[in-house]
């Protein structure tokens, strides 16, 4: 398949836009009209075709203006990507796992030629053709980290592993849901993870960590997470949050179809084999109000989840103050009508709203 | 959550290998050497992985873990070094007589229990015995990174110190051998005491060199984060005893020469795992009903955990008495 690149930008004029086939494959995160914490990992092995989960990295319509995006970020902030310098063959781990998966899987785009330690990478939508000396810094423009996560979408928690927890050591943030690398830089899993609420009287952090230690080499996981951002912003960084905070203030009952957008964060975990690190890629997608309604089963279904939620985690999610507003909107597309199990879209199963 | 929800396999990934030499090292030591079928290369890893060796000796499966001393930068080739254990349960044995060149055999992918720290600004490696297996991959890693290491091995005699020859010609100044038949011992608490801050130990062999080595690095005052080691349990064999696993919905005994696992793996249980060797914490079960005592041989389970009877892992802990019943 071919993917026509979108040029949109998110940010300025927002001119981001999902296409039918994006809404269509968007990572729906309800398998049920309610929603609550849970340690929700399966193996990252694949989904059905033309899915998020069907490629280890996903590529995506926004792939070219995406990286465009993370370039500006950059170029603003260059604390955005930071590397300790125990991390650097995690990196180079990273580099590879990136190389051989997209070459692999989206051959048309992608190019990988290996003769011995000396590599050739090309990048077609992007237009890179780079040779460079695997393991030999001197021969890329960045680190290897930060070469290979300059071409691709999410961003990117690179974890060492150690005593008996995960260390935030090395990372690439310019997509995140307001959390901070230059301030949980060297943190471990439970420090970085103190801010968020009820998780952790529940358990759901230990058991996690628990978890995320035992992924092994060749069997990665993924989980989903999910949080609301009005505009199509990718960088809601607590480092701009003057900039973007702003904005939630400025929705309306004529615009909120337009504005809001559910944010939904495709997270995989992979062991990587020379470093023992873990890396963690957390891949950003958004959907409009206006276009997620029109998949009837959805639209029913994020009305009574948004509706049913803790107001603690409307507090932490930061759309407390917007919920009344949404409501509004969303209940326009729940009729009432039981919803069908999962998270596909089902447009040929569930009815049409009715109302 | 979402796509296309699978169950977790018990154990790592699997990769299918030819036994490429089979090389003794030693009167008691076996090196054997892996290729892939298909020529491909085999996944990288880091030093001080195992991989899970599965053996069919005579309809029975074993499992057994043993560190990859391979170099971890040549994708051509996993090596393993075995000790033959005349006394023990027979993986080893098995190997030594069955196995030959040109044999196919199922590894694991590797996973690593025993990582270097590679915030160290040095690495001392305390070896005893056949424990110098980890030490021969990680030494060619840090090579390559061009990190400061030196390793202390001490061995029975000097016929049975596994590739204390090589060793010491490829890195003269780094590497010291001590001869328990010529009464030599790693100067401990000198070698501790000697160490520029930021230094890493790693130690592996018996049970007693680990435990001597963390005591006497507390003693002298370093933080238990830097003192590393690995020790591998084979299961013990004990008195058989029956176990009912509500799950399954089964009751199944556990004979004197398998282990807990290993019989509910007979029993057609897919029960998980790893290390297979009371050190990962993946087969962790919880306990549903006792009367009896419990042998705990695992270095997973906190002290309190074990005392309290209601956890056990079925890899290496055993049971006394007429009733278990478990969560699986």
């Amino acid at each position: 398949m071919t993917i026509q690149f979108n040029d949109e930008t998110f940010r300025g004029d927002y001119s981001f836009r999902n296409s039918p086939w994006a809404i269509r494959r968007f990572p729906f995160p309800f398998h049920e009209d309610s929603y609550m914490y849970s340690v929700n990992m399966e193996q990252h092995r694949g989904g059905p075709a033309g899915s998020v989960y069907e490629k280890r990295f996903d590529v995506d319509e926004h792939y070219v203006s995406e990286m465009r995006d993370r370039a500006i970020v950059l170029a603003e902030d260059p604390l955005r990507c930071q590397s300790l310098p125990h991390m650097t063959l995690a990196g180079w781990d990273l580099l590879e796992l990136i190389m051989v998966s997209k070459s692999e899987d989206y051959p048309d785009l992608f190019e990988l030629h290996r003769d011995g330690e000396r590599w050739r990478w090309v990048n077609r939508p992007m237009g890179i053709d780079d040779t460079f000396t695997f393991m030999d810094e001197t021969t890329l423009p960045y680190g290897p980290m930060e070469y290979i996560t300059r071409q691709t979408q999410g961003d990117f928690a690179v974890l060492d592993q150690r005593d008996d927890n995960l260390w935030m050591d090395a990372g690439m943030v310019t997509t995140q849901a307001d959390w901070s690398l230059d301030f949980d830089i060297g943190m471990n899993f439970f420090e970085w993870h103190a801010p968020v609420p009820l998780a952790h009287e529940m358990g759901i952090f230990k058991r996690a960590l628990k978890f995320l230690m035992n992924v092994q080499q060749g069997a990665p996981a993924r989980r989903l997470n999910w949080t609301m951002t009005v505009n199509p912003l990718l960088d809601t960084s607590p480092e701009n949050y003057h900039k973007w905070g702003i904005q939630k203030t400025e929705l309306t009952p004529e615009n909120i179809g337009a504005k809001q957008h559910l944010r939904v964060e495709l997270q995989t975990f992979y062991r990587l084999p020379r470093s023992n690190a873990l890396v963690f890629p957390i891949r950003c997608y958004l959907i409009a109000f206006q276009d997620l309604v029109t998949v009837p089963k959805w639209g029913r279904r994020l009305h009574r989840v948004i509706r049913d939620l803790p107001d603690e985690l409307a507090t932490y999610k930061g759309f407390i103050a917007n919920r009344p507003l949404m409501l509004d909107y969303l209940s326009r597309y729940d009729d009432g009508l039981p919803t069908s199990p999962g998270v596909w879209p089902d447009l040929d199963t569930e009815p049409p709203l009715q109302k | 959550m979402s796509a296309a929800p699978q169950k977790a396999k018990a154990g790592a990934e699997k990769i299918e290998v030819i036994v490429s030499a089979v090389v003794p090292v030693n009167d008691l030591v076996t090196r054997f050497e892996f290729r892939r079928p298909d020529g491909a290369p085999f996944p990288p890893f880091s030093a001080g992985a195992h991989t899970v060796v599965e053996m069919n000796d005579a309809g029975r499966t074993r499992l057994n873990p043993y560190s990859l001393m391979s170099d971890p930068a040549d994708s051509g080739t996993y090596a393993i070094s075995v000790r033959r254990d005349d006394q023990g349960r027979g993986g080893s044995l098995f190997l030594h007589r069955n196995v030959k060149p040109g044999d196919r055999m199922t590894l694991s992918y590797p996973v690593n229990l025993f990582p270097i720290d590679l915030r160290g600004r040095k690495h001392v490696f305390l070896a005893g015995g056949i424990g110098i297996t980890p030490f021969l991959a990680m030494i060619a890693q840090l090579e390559k990174l061009g990190a400061r290491w030196e390793l202390h091995y001490a061995c029975r005699n000097e016929a049975l110190a596994s590739y204390a020859d090589v060793l010491t010609a490829r890195h003269p100044g780094k590497v010291r051998i001590y001869y328990d038949d010529r009464k030599q011992a790693i100067p401990l608490g000198d070698l501790l005491d000697g160490q520029p801050l930021g230094t890493h130990v790693y130690v592996c062999g018996p049970k007693g060199m680990i435990e001597w080595v963390h005591r006497t690095a507390t003693e002298h005052g370093w933080p238990d984060d830097n003192v590393h080691s690995e020790e591998f349990l084979a299961p013990q064999p004990g008195q058989p005893f029956e176990v009912r696993l509500c799950k399954s919905d089964m009751t199944i005994t556990v004979g004197e020469n398998e282990s807990l696992l290993e019989a509910m793996e007979r029993c057609g249980v897919d029960a998980p795992f790893l290390c297979r060797g009371g050190a990962c914490g993946q087969c962790e079960t919880d306990v549903v009903e006792h009367d009896g005592e419990f042998i705990h041989r695992d270095h997973w389970l906190e002290d309190d955990q074990q005392a309290s009877g209601t956890k056990i892992m079925p890899c290496v802990s055993r049971f006394v008495g007429p009733t278990l019943v478990l969560d699986r």
